[in-house]
């Protein structure tokens, strides 16, 4: 079970051993180690550009994440948005369905809110609006997501490619909406929808402006787990993701299966889809989804799909997004920084994960 | 006549880039690299290659347009490679998902692209728009004499030579796949690495070296965009998804890279054909804009109903190979 780093035979080298199992206290330790690296690292590059010394930017960081009442807010309803995207990847993923779609998957759940807040603004009582928001954005998502699942299903059609495909095709959709809908003519861009009679938007509960999306999230991660869980479909999904050959072997249906989970999955990022629009942009563009769905696939995978964890990750990545957005604005600089902070982050937390996969020990001879 | 030869250039001018993003992701995933960060390698070539230039261009009295060149090749390339580095390591030694780096590649890339484009000129002490017109300029250089002739010379010959390039690489990839020992040995890496192992093939090596290599490619796309095509300049997000476009042409050509080189040329028609459709509102041209990703999902569904074994990804396509865990 050795592998040898260097082929040649020595008296003393070093090889890989998988560890049997690790210990909750010693992983979390590896994982901390590799974020405080990374956020070392971080401060290593924003240095030289900006002059500030390091604790500056850590402080600068923390005040543009949560620095106001108005920044904690904005931090926790992002956090929330990238979470529950990932609570929507998370059957998929378990099936090993490899959905990089949630991109697209949330635009026609987006598009579909706007388009209801348009045509029925003026029609229904906003309870029940909500209501048909959340059917036509969860329809909307999940026909995004099963049409690929269906293709995979039936004749092995690459989902990784297909997915990644029906993203651009959701991105030119929306193109198309935002200018069928447009206003001012000719803006190119859609503007706060029902601005004046907030039809469609999510009502503040307890006060809180986004309560009702906290309320939201947490329902739906709860169901999620727990259907993943404790139901058979959760168990079926559990079965074709470890080995499609004992699926089949137990009479499993492993095409309906298939298309039963993408049809979630899908539902989910729509309805995720309606959360951006309804409960916090009001608003539809190309960039509603931005990027979050790709963010969204590596914070579920890196959490192991374990629903605390996936909090934490997205919680850290949004905080340090928003920290690097206050840093580059402070010194004009392009908020793309924010894109190199999470990137760097995620690359030492992938990197980590070898080390808790596997030992390294020195055998001497 | 006049409109379908400017339509044809400026498909050949919209496929190249995308060209060589397919030919490099070809070479990446014939080892069995699903390499997703591509479309970040791409954004990452573009801007190094223009800092180099730009640094140079401000660097010196007389810049000169072929050192110009010769630097932001070099940097451009190197930064890609590096990039493509970094997922070697992620996905070859530390064995991390193939999908999950490259994802996190593509948006480090993007924005290391963007963050540099919108920033560069400020923290080199400037203000405005970067430009490196003289370096540009060398890029923009039509072949001489050749590109006079009338219509042929303005179809064949009026391009600048990363153009020329690109095809050349494209051809080449594919002698190199198919006829070489290397080359050989290569696609038995990607196809099953186990065997290629037995074989006493350097898997790891192979993965390493052709990822890197791919990604260097890749990274010229980039290169040629923010040159050739722009100009010597940089808008954010200019690039656009042509990244992605790359990795569909790779489906598209069947993972030969010479059937590449047409597909390019035909999703660059594409991506540029509501420009010259008549009476299309622009909410229509929006539609019209979907069109190459279209063509990508039928290709993709007809070569997995078809199910022939040519035309068929590398067998172990986005799976990590460990030895001890057969």
């Amino acid at each position: 079970m050795n592998i040898r780093i260097n082929g040649k035979r020595k008296k003393n080298y070093i090889y890989l051993k998988k560890r049997d199992q690790i210990s909750m206290k010693k992983s979390i330790g590896i994982r901390i180690i590799a974020i405080i690296m990374a956020l070392i690292f971080c401060a290593l590059i924003i240095i030289p550009i900006t002059h500030l010394n390091p604790l500056q930017i850590y402080l600068e960081i923390i005040n543009g994440a949560i620095g106001n009442k108005r920044r904690i807010w904005v931090t926790i309803k992002d956090i929330l948005i990238l979470f529950i995207i990932s609570v929507g990847l998370v059957p998929a993923y378990k099936m090993k369905f490899w959905n990089i779609g949630a991109e697209g998957q949330i635009l026609m759940g987006g598009v579909a809110t706007a388009a209801a807040m348009i045509y029925y603004g003026d029609y229904f009582p906003n309870w029940l609006l909500l209501v048909i928001i959340f059917i036509v954005s969860s329809i909307a998502g999940m026909i995004w997501g099963v049409i690929p699942a269906i293709f995979k299903a039936y004749f092995n059609t690459n989902e990784t490619l297909f997915t990644l495909m029906m993203n651009y095709i959701a991105i030119q959709i929306v193109a198309f909406c935002v200018i069928f809908w447009e206003k001012p003519k000719g803006s190119n861009t859609v503007g706060i929808i029902n601005s004046a009679t907030k039809q469609g938007w999510f009502p503040p509960i307890f006060n809180l402006t986004y309560g009702m999306n906290i309320i939201l999230v947490l329902i739906i991660t709860i169901l999620v787990f727990i259907y993943l869980k404790y139901t058979k479909h959760g168990y079926e999904i559990a079965v074709v993701g470890s080995s499609i050959n004992t699926a089949k072997y137990i009479n499993i249906n492993v095409k309906k299966v298939i298309i039963r989970t993408m049809a979630l999955s899908g539902a989910i990022c729509g309805l995720a889809g309606s959360i951006i629009v309804s409960g916090a942009s009001h608003t539809i563009s190309t960039a509603t989804a931005g990027g979050r769905g790709f963010t969204a696939i590596i914070v579920a995978w890196m959490s192991k799909f374990h629903p605390v964890a996936m909090i934490f990750v997205s919680g850290l990545l949004i905080f340090m997004e928003k920290g690097s957005i206050q840093i580059a604005s402070l010194y004009g600089l392009n908020e793309n920084a924010s894109d190199i902070i999470t990137g760097i982050i995620i690359f030492f937390l992938i990197g980590c994960e070898f080390f808790i996969n596997y030992e390294i020990k020195l055998k001497k001879d | 006549m006049n409109v379908i030869l400017i339509f044809i250039q400026k498909a050949i001018a919209q496929g190249i880039s995308i060209l060589f993003g397919a030919v490099g992701e070809i070479i990446t995933e014939k080892s069995g690299n699903l390499n997703l960060g591509i479309p970040g390698l791409m954004y990452m070539g573009g801007i190094a290659g223009l800092m180099g230039a730009f640094l140079y261009e401000k660097g010196v009295e007389n810049p000169s347009p072929f050192k110009g060149l010769i630097i932001s090749f070099i940097c451009a390339f190197i930064c890609a490679v590096l990039g493509a580095f970094l997922y070697s390591v992620l996905t070859v030694t530390l064995r991390a998902n193939q999908n999950v780096v490259g994802l996190a590649l593509t948006i480090f890339g993007v924005g290391f692209g963007n963050f540099f484009g919108g920033s560069i000129s400020k923290i080199a002490g400037g203000v405005g728009q970067i430009s490196v017109a003289v370096t540009a300029s060398a890029y923009q250089t039509k072949i001489p004499l050749l590109s006079k002739i009338p219509i042929i010379g303005q179809t064949l010959f009026s391009y600048g030579f990363l153009t020329y390039l690109g095809i050349i690489l494209a051809i080449l990839t594919t002698f190199f796949l198919n006829k070489t020992q290397i080359g050989l040995n290569l696609r038995s890496v990607g196809e099953d690495p186990a065997a290629a192992d037995a074989a006493g093939i350097d898997v790891a090596k192979y993965k390493y070296l052709s990822t890197m290599l791919g990604g260097g490619i890749a990274g010229l796309g980039g290169l040629y965009f923010v040159m050739e095509y722009l100009g010597g300049t940089w808008t954010n997000n200019g690039f656009g998804d042509r990244g992605w476009l790359a990795i569909a042409l790779v489906i598209f050509a069947v993972w030969n890279s010479y059937n590449a080189i047409r597909g390019s040329i035909l999703f660059g028609a594409l991506y540029i054909l509501y420009l010259y459709m008549e009476g299309l509102s622009r909410g229509s041209q929006e539609l019209f804009k979907m069109l190459p990703y279209v063509v990508t999902i039928i290709v993709l569904i007809i070569t997995s109903m078809r199910n022939k074994r040519e035309s068929q990804p590398p067998k172990s396509l986005g799976q990590a190979y460990f030895r001890e865990e057969r």
